[in-house]
């Protein structure tokens, strides 16, 4: 134990230092993480690299995701049983979007006029007029379903189902499941490739990606993670992302401590970056140049550089981080 | 009409065409009106409401709670694969044989059974259930034996063994550097059991057992309006000049004792074991890793809160739901071969994968620590190392077991 805090403590001296040694490029875009525990979303200045702003919210937030135009930041307030409206000019909770119970995870569609939620506690994935905060309809699936991904195109919706162990594929046009695919244990991130050629599913306890091909609706692929000196069962998948130009995943590995960096062709795993405990989710700043995971258990946030593969900056933040998203 | 243009010879391979085209699609909806069937049947010999503190007295649907909401969970999930799930509840009354219970589901075509009994009694099932293509869940029996020399090759154990159970307890008191031990030990042949499994993890683990006392089982019932003004004055007594010691050990298995030690101790020590820090595959506290998910599901179902063999009722139905839904089947040699087999894991909220020890069909698993309130910590600790599974540092381990399926 003291051993591996040293090396973690040594790890995060040296990003400083790297960090330090940077120039001052990265532009200023705002990143915006949900603190599960801390009931609150902290406000990070990505060139400055550090948390300017605090706002408490309702209970239990996780899932986040910005309007199309970024002026609105909607936050899946579990406990509250609702998904808040925060204004990301004044700060303020503005109003709620009806989101059926315990609401997790959330995704827009392309056109930003449609919300589409998981809610844990009902079995039901609820699709939401974000203009008129109207309940369009709900759509049953599995068990405890988590994880939501569009299609490029946004004529699919996945959403993953963890006690079902499942990808259910929806039709956004009919709103009907097309198909099921079943996954490794408890399915939590689901993602589409960029070019919508693949979709990935992270299982956190079946402790793999696996491939899908959404047209086929086959596991055509498996992933697995080794990494030496850790149990097998310390790796488990969840948050996935992918470069713009999809050349390239990083997929968070939970209490491994690591986002595994993989090559997309080939589906060989590049490398392991070391970030903070109990690493969850992912995003890309808008200009794709560095990365950013949330890490639970140390109440952190990790900044990697995409193109050097470092982790250059861990920044603090509220109590069990989970969600995060950065608009322009 | 158009037919008409065509030769005959044409339209009688037309003809044959949809004739399979109408076979086709009679076909496909007989299918899916025949979904396939899960059935699974629930034995159980309710557990004493002899327990020391009132809210552990048995709910009337202990047990059969967790494998209902098992199996409303796995018709979700067969919604999707066709498949449909069905437990069958029948409650044993003291003295009467299972074996009527086994018969019935049998020739009901039930060949998933899940028990809650006592050990003999599940060995009995067991050894009648081997010429019938029936597989068996020991969702609360906790004797290593039946992991041990009388483990069977038709039974899965989901209830984690004693021996599991102190080895997850032991890990933490060395963790805490409270190494001196002082046993108390009931007077039932099951308090023993408790014991000899405390002796072999304190020696597994380092902790030395510095004083042992037996405590006598006289008789009588649990409840009385005055009780706490006796125990009061009775449990300082019976813990006095004890060698010095770090933490009070209880072996109670049956509720006779260990219930009335923490907070009356002639010393001020904490207690462990069947009080105190217990540790347990699951407690109505456990909300990590997603747990209280399942948890308001089945204070949902059963307006109550899910305690251990709750949970290892849910576990038994689910490994079977997992099973079939991989395998699509509901033949027993198929789910029994995908169960022990190295494609098996489940999830079931304790932090990481769930398999099954091959040689005896144990279910490997966390053991958490909990105080009635709280969990305190979760097993194996942090520096318990093995070469295959760190979950295989609790309990027997393979080189060490006594099994030989059969």
């Amino acid at each position: 134990m003291m051993f591996f805090s040293a090396r973690l403590f040594s790890a995060r001296l040296l990003a400083t230092l790297l960090a330090l040694a940077l120039p001052a490029q990265a532009l200023a875009f705002t990143a915006y993480v949900s603190n599960e525990k801390g009931n609150s979303i902290s406000i990070i200045d990505t060139e400055k690299l550090a948390v300017t702003k605090t706002v408490p919210v309702g209970q239990r937030p996780r899932g986040i995701a910005l309007s199309k135009d970024g002026a609105e930041l909607f936050i899946c307030a579990g406990d509250d049983d609702t998904i808040q409206i925060l204004d990301t000019k004044t700060l303020q909770i503005i109003g709620d979007l009806p989101s059926g119970a315990d609401p997790e995870l959330l995704i827009l569609s392309p056109d930003g006029k449609l919300l589409y939620t998981s809610n844990e506690n009902d079995n039901l994935v609820t699709v939401i007029d974000v203009a008129r905060r109207k309940t369009v309809t709900e759509i049953p699936v599995g068990v405890e379903p988590e994880g939501m991904a569009l299609s490029p195109d946004g004529k699919i919706l996945v959403n993953t189902s963890e006690t079902t162990n499942m990808a259910h594929l929806i039709d956004t046009e009919t709103r009907k499941i097309i198909a099921n695919i079943l996954v490794d244990a408890r399915p939590r991130s689901a993602q589409f490739t960029p070019d919508g050629s693949e979709l990935w599913v992270s299982a956190e306890v079946g402790g793999t990606v696996s491939v899908i091909d959404p047209v086929r609706h086959v596991v055509k692929q498996k992933i697995n993670f080794e990494i030496p000196g850790l149990v097998k069962e310390a790796i488990q998948p969840v948050g996935i992302r992918f470069t713009e130009d999809g050349s390239k995943a990083f997929v968070a590995l939970g209490p491994a401590n690591r986002v595994a960096v993989i090559d997309v062709k080939t589906k060989q795993i590049d490398k392991y970056l070391l970030v903070g405990q109990r690493v969850w989710q992912l995003a890309f700043t808008p200009d794709g140049k560095y990365l950013y995971t949330t890490n639970g258990v140390s109440n952190d946030v990790s900044v990697i550089d995409v193109a050097t593969l470092k982790v250059i900056k861990s920044i603090a933040v509220g109590s069990f981080p989970w969600g995060v998203t950065i608009a322009k | 009409m158009r037919l008409k243009s065509f030769s005959a010879n044409a339209a009688m391979i037309c003809k044959g065409a949809i004739l399979a085209i109408i076979a086709l699609a009679l076909m496909i909806p007989a299918a899916s009106a025949d979904p396939l069937p899960i059935k699974a049947g629930f034995i159980r010999l309710p557990h004493s409401r002899e327990t020391i503190s009132i809210l552990d007295i048995p709910a009337e649907d202990d047990g059969i709670a967790g494998a209902r909401l098992a199996t409303e969970d796995n018709n979700t999930t067969g919604r999707f694969l066709d498949q449909t799930y069905t437990i069958e509840d029948r409650r044993l009354k003291e003295g009467e044989d299972p074996l009527t219970a086994l018969n019935g589901f049998a020739n009901e075509g039930i060949s998933f059974i899940l028990a809650d009994l006592p050990a003999p009694d599940l060995l009995k099932l067991a050894d009648a259930a081997r010429d019938k293509n029936i597989l068996l869940f020991n969702t609360s029996a906790p004797e290593d034996s039946l992991r041990e020399e009388d483990c069977r090759a038709n039974v899965f154990h989901i209830a984690p063994s004693t021996s599991m159970l102190t080895d997850g307890l032991a890990q933490y008191l060395v963790w805490k550097q409270w190494k001196r031990w002082f046993l108390i030990q009931g007077s039932h042949p099951q308090d023993k059991l408790l014991g000899d499994a405390d002796r072999r993890s304190a020696k597994k683990f380092g902790a030395r057992i510095v004083g042992e006392r037996i405590y006598e089982d006289t008789g009588g019932g649990r409840r009385s309006d005055s009780g706490s003004v006796q125990t009061q004055r009775l449990i300082p007594v019976a813990t006095q000049n004890a060698p010095d010691y770090d933490v009070l050990i209880a072996a109670d298995a049956s509720e006779v004792f260990g219930g009335y030690l923490p907070y009356r101790t002639w010393d001020a020590r904490p207690v462990a074991g069947s009080a105190g820090l217990k540790p347990i595959s699951w407690d109505g506290s456990h909300e990590q890793w997603g747990a209280i998910q399942l948890q308001n599901r089945f204070v949902k179902l059963a307006h109550r809160r899910m305690n251990d063999r709750d949970n290892q009722a849910w576990v038994a139905m689910r490994m079977i739901g997992e099973a079939a839904s991989r395998t699509n089947s509901n033949d027993p040699k198929v789910i029994r071969a995908y169960l022990a087999g190295p494609d098996f894991s489940i999830a079931a909220f304790k932090g990481e994968r769930q398999t099954l020890r091959s040689w005896n069909l144990q279910l490997r698993q966390p053991i958490l620590l909990g105080d009635g309130r709280m969990i305190v910590s979760v097993s194996p600790q942090e520096g318990f190392l093995h070469q295959t599974s760190v979950l295989d540092t609790l309990g027997f381990d393979k080189p060490e077991t006594k099994c030989k399926l059969q």
